[in-house]
């Protein structure tokens, strides 16, 4: 009898066909290479790699199934020249690696670990590190990333790539992840029906969430602060943003949240702090816009003329240089019943509600938005003056944004 | 003993006793203290206090010093009947009325400035504050002192006074508003910075809102405000226009007072 | 003394001094007297140096006016209403000035005189009116200049303080120096004045002695000499003879 078959009897005596196996990899194991054991390893194999520096070329999973595991954090270093890891089967796990450095390339979006053309993979617990791309899904349908340590310390928006790209991946769930310093920290882009929560975006060189044309998404319970240009999401249906922080997005292209082109949807409970503008409507339509925190923005809200039936209700507005603006005396989104802490009125009937309606975009919020040079005059006597006379008077405020039954007390 | 400092002095020891300067310094305290109580942060303190401070400081300055010009008209004849210099004794005299003016503002704010925020956030826009407030108080205390030795009719005098004041807190900035508004068509980014340096108390605004975070709204308009008002420099330049408007109208007094005849 | 030779000053078109001469004696007291407007207050601020003389010149006891202010050495001023910061003591008044005239021998006998000590720790706004003007004059006595120029010194004084005063006066005037005086009240003029210089409208219509103005208005009173030269300056005035001295002229003198 042949070795060969030997071996091949023997294999088939130990290990049933469908039984999975650990195949470790350690600098002075049986596998060397990570490639050397996926290369050997089968449908629902584990490999476990071991602490240690790992410098190969880009490293494929091809095989199904296969769930590849760090222990003691080792490190997949791609030495700033290629893409490190990519996962190119269905049903794979990916955890507990530290994936790093592959470098800046103007040619190919390179990524820390691409998933492509392959779905329900997880991907878990790494730590991604000085990527271009730090985790890059594309065409990859109903993948979980969850718990991973995005960080990269790009300089501009040129030289780095987004934490969290999502590219034609629907059914996605982005969850507690932490990413940072990267052009975008999580982008969407034709990607439907994802669910996106608790996670962190913070420091990157554009925005912190980035989508378009992706329907039917919910991200709650984010954070996303000091993001250079905030939040921006576009050309999408049916969104829910709820519970996040928006915060500390300030500079003349900054917005908490910009929406764009954003047709029905639910933007609930969630607090805007510090941020240039809070959130800036354009072109969107059917929004509710409910039970959010408005708090030392300089623009709460930007609601321009093209943003039709969005409803403000139960809002808290305090301590913002401007609560509302907007770029036409005929805007048609309505407020009703929030709070406002420069509200003035009174409460006769004392049912909660005060007796004199909110006109909470200002005479100089309107000035400021046909002429902006005019803002040199922030905060001077003479706007004070003004605003005073226009609430006398409201002759140039529009009439439709006007909050009719303003609260008199905050809500929370 | 220098003349001058004998005079200031004197000058010094008749305000320390005045009731309406422990009141004004009382005021700010009170205020202040109050903005703090309500749980302000260092920057929102400097925010509300801004706007007391750019109309309270002016008012009180320009009414305050020419009244006080006027009172102390006939004993600045007797000191100037002895053998002392016109020059020196002008200066004693103005640093009389700006030293207590400055001091008690300063005093007023800075005691809960120093007490809250001596290692909290926004000690930039508050310090900011002191600042254009004690540049405010010697500024428009100048341009007092040269309306009372201008204008003989003392009632003529304060009225003009008043009419500083109003000219330069509220006028001013309706003129720049309707020419932002007229000239919108334009690039006007520079000739409003120009404006603003034309008049102490947006000088002042300008040089506190640099401190604070919603100087970035005027970034908003253009890079240019932001370069100008976002830097070092920028600030620099503020403080520097604003020394500019002390001096100016200190030197114009100055000069009116060596060649009038009293 | 004062030598002062073709003072000149007008303010806008309105000529208040006119080519004015006049020689203030040593040891001698000088009566500056005129109805209102005639320039009095003028003449003495020019000299004080707190107004400048458009044409002409003076000296103070040989010292000419200087930039610095330095011939004022020469000169003692009590105004005719001192207002002094009301938040100043007493004290402080009489130290300021003393600081500012180092080096001057010091005259503290008004001080003295009129019971000062007392009052030192007083603040000037609480002061009577009668007190403030004591302290005036302990103000303008208080070292020895060569020259004293007093406008209306009695008035808001009691009877008692003004005859301190008035002995004070005569005792400058033993000692050699001058005095300058303006006075509304003419028997005062009379018990103290040797020199008379009478302003009109600008012009000095009369400077000399006491005995001189008696003599050309024969008249035997100052008092009538001067409503004399007034009158005669008024139909002068009118180009046309006055027979009476007009009814409001004593009143109108008084008031002011």
């Amino acid at each position: 009898m042949s070795r060969l078959l030997r071996a091949l009897l023997l294999a088939t005596l130990v290990a049933p066909p469908l039984a999975a196996s650990d195949l470790v990899v350690d600098a002075g194991g049986r596998y060397r290479t990570i490639t050397a054991a996926l290369a050997a390893a089968r449908p629902g194999d584990r490999v476990i790699v071991n602490a240690g520096t790992y410098r190969e070329p880009t490293i494929v999973i091809g095989t199904p199934r296969v769930t590849l595991e760090g222990r003691g954090w080792p490190l997949l270093d791609g030495q700033g020249a290629r893409a490190v890891l990519i996962v190119a089967a269905d049903d794979v796990t990916v955890r507990g690696l530290v994936v790093a450095n592959t470098g800046v390339s103007n040619l190919d979006d390179r990524a820390g670990i691409r998933v492509r053309d392959a779905r329900r993979c997880l991907i878990e617990h790494n730590r991604v590190r000085d990527n271009l791309f730090g985790i890059y899904l594309q065409r990859a349908a109903d993948c979980v990333v969850r718990g991973n340590e995005v960080v990269a310390h790009g300089v501009s928006q040129n030289t780095s790539g987004n934490g969290i790209h999502l590219w034609y991946s629907p059914g996605a769930r982005i969850e507690d992840n932490h990413v940072s310093g990267q052009r975008d920290g999580i982008y969407f882009e034709f990607s439907s029906g994802g669910v996106t929560t608790g996670n962190v975006s913070e420091h990157s060189q554009r925005y912190g969430l980035h989508f378009m044309f992706s329907d039917s998404c919910r991200y709650e319970r984010n954070v996303f602060r000091e993001n250079n240009s905030g939040v921006a999401v576009m050309y999408s249906r049916g969104v829910v943003i709820s519970h996040n922080r928006f915060e500390h997005s300030w500079g003349s292209a900054a917005y908490g949240l910009l929406l764009k082109e954003i047709l029905g949807g639910e933007i609930r409970g969630n607090v805007f702090t510090g941020n240039s503008t809070g959130i800036y409507l354009e072109g969107s339509s059917h929004l509710a816009v409910a039970d959010n925190d408005f708090l030392q923005n300089g623009w709460a809200a930007k609601v321009l003329a093209n943003a039709e039936d969005d409803h403000f209700t139960g809002n808290r507005f305090a301590g913002n240089a401007f609560d509302v603006s907007t770029n036409s005396r005929a805007a048609s989104s309505t407020f009703d019943g929030n709070w406002w802490d420069a509200y003035r009125g009174y409460d006769l009937d004392r049912d909660g509600v005060g007796d004199v309606p909110f006109h909470p975009v200002r005479l100089f919020a309107l000035i400021v938005e046909q002429h902006a040079p005019a803002l040199v005059l922030l905060r001077s006597p003479m706007v004070a003056i003004l605003d005073a006379a226009e609430r006398v008077f409201p002759v140039l405020t529009p009439e439709a944004l006007v909050d009719r039954r303003p609260l008199m007390r905050p809500p929370r | 003993m220098n003349i001058v400092s004998l005079v200031l002095q004197a000058g010094l020891r008749d305000l320390a006793r005045n009731r309406w300067v422990a009141a004004y310094a009382l005021g700010f305290l009170v205020i202040t203290e109050g903005l703090f109580w309500f749980g302000g942060t260092g920057p929102q303190v400097a925010l509300s206090l801004l706007n007391v401070v750019l109309i309270v400081v002016p008012l009180v300055a320009l009414v305050f010093g020419t009244i006080h010009v006027y009172a102390s008209r006939e004993f600045v004849e007797l000191l100037l009947a002895q053998p002392v210099p016109r020059g020196q004794l002008f200066i004693g005299q103005f640093l009389g009325l700006a030293l207590p003016l400055s001091g008690a503002f300063a005093v007023g704010a800075g005691i809960p400035f120093a007490w809250h925020a001596g290692a909290g956030p926004g000690g930039g826009a508050l310090l900011a504050l002191l600042v254009a407030g004690v540049a405010l108080s010697v500024s428009f205390a100048a341009i007092a002192t040269w309306i009372a030795l201008r204008t003989d009719d003392r009632l003529k005098g304060v009225g003009l006074a008043l009419a500083v004041w109003l000219a330069t807190t509220v006028v001013y900035d309706g003129f720049v508003l309707g020419a932002a508004a007229a000239f919108g068509d334009y690039p006007l980014e520079r000739p409003l910075l120009a404006l603003m340096a034309g008049n102490p108390v947006d000088l002042a605004r300008v040089l506190v809102l640099t401190q604070l975070d919603v100087s970035a709204l005027m970034g908003y308009t253009g890079a240019l405000f932001e370069r100008t008002f976002g830097t070092g420099i920028g600030t620099g330049v503020a403080v520097a226009t604003l020394a500019l408007w002390c001096a100016a109208p200190l030197a114009l007094a100055a000069r009116r007072f060596q060649r009038r005849d009293f | 003394m004062i030598t002062a030779t073709s003072i000149r000053k007008r303010f806008g078109t309105l000529d208040v001094l006119h080519d004015v001469s006049l020689d203030v004696r040593s040891g001698a007291v000088t009566a500056l007297v005129g109805p209102n407007g005639s320039g009095k207050t003028t003449l003495i601020k020019i000299v004080l140096g707190l107004a400048r003389a458009d044409a002409g010149a003076f000296s103070v006891n040989g010292a000419v006016a200087d930039a610095a202010g330095r011939y004022r050495r020469h000169i003692g001023y009590m105004p005719q209403a001192a207002r002094f910061p009301e938040n100043l003591r007493v004290r402080d008044v009489l130290d300021l000035v003393r600081a500012l005239r180092p080096g001057e021998p010091r005259d503290e006998e008004l001080v003295t005189a009129f019971s000062l000590a007392a009052e030192m720790d007083k603040l000037v706004g609480t002061l009577s009116g009668g007190t403030r003007q004591k302290v005036n004059a302990a103000v303008a006595f208080l070292f020895r200049p060569s020259l004293l120029i007093l406008d209306e010194p009695t008035a808001g004084l009691d009877p008692i303080a003004a005859g301190i005063l008035k002995d004070k006066i005569r005792q400058v005037r033993a000692e050699g120096r001058s005095v300058l005086i303006t006075s509304h009240i003419l028997t005062e003029l009379e018990e103290l004045a040797d020199d008379v210089a009478f302003l009109c409208d600008g012009h000095l219509r009369f400077a000399g002695t006491v005995a001189a103005l008696l003599e050309r208005t024969r008249e035997r009173r100052l008092e009538a000499a001067i409503a004399a030269l007034m009158r005669s300056e008024r139909s002068r005035a009118a180009a046309m003879p006055s027979p009476e001295p007009p009814a409001w002229l004593p009143a109108e003198v008084e008031r002011s």
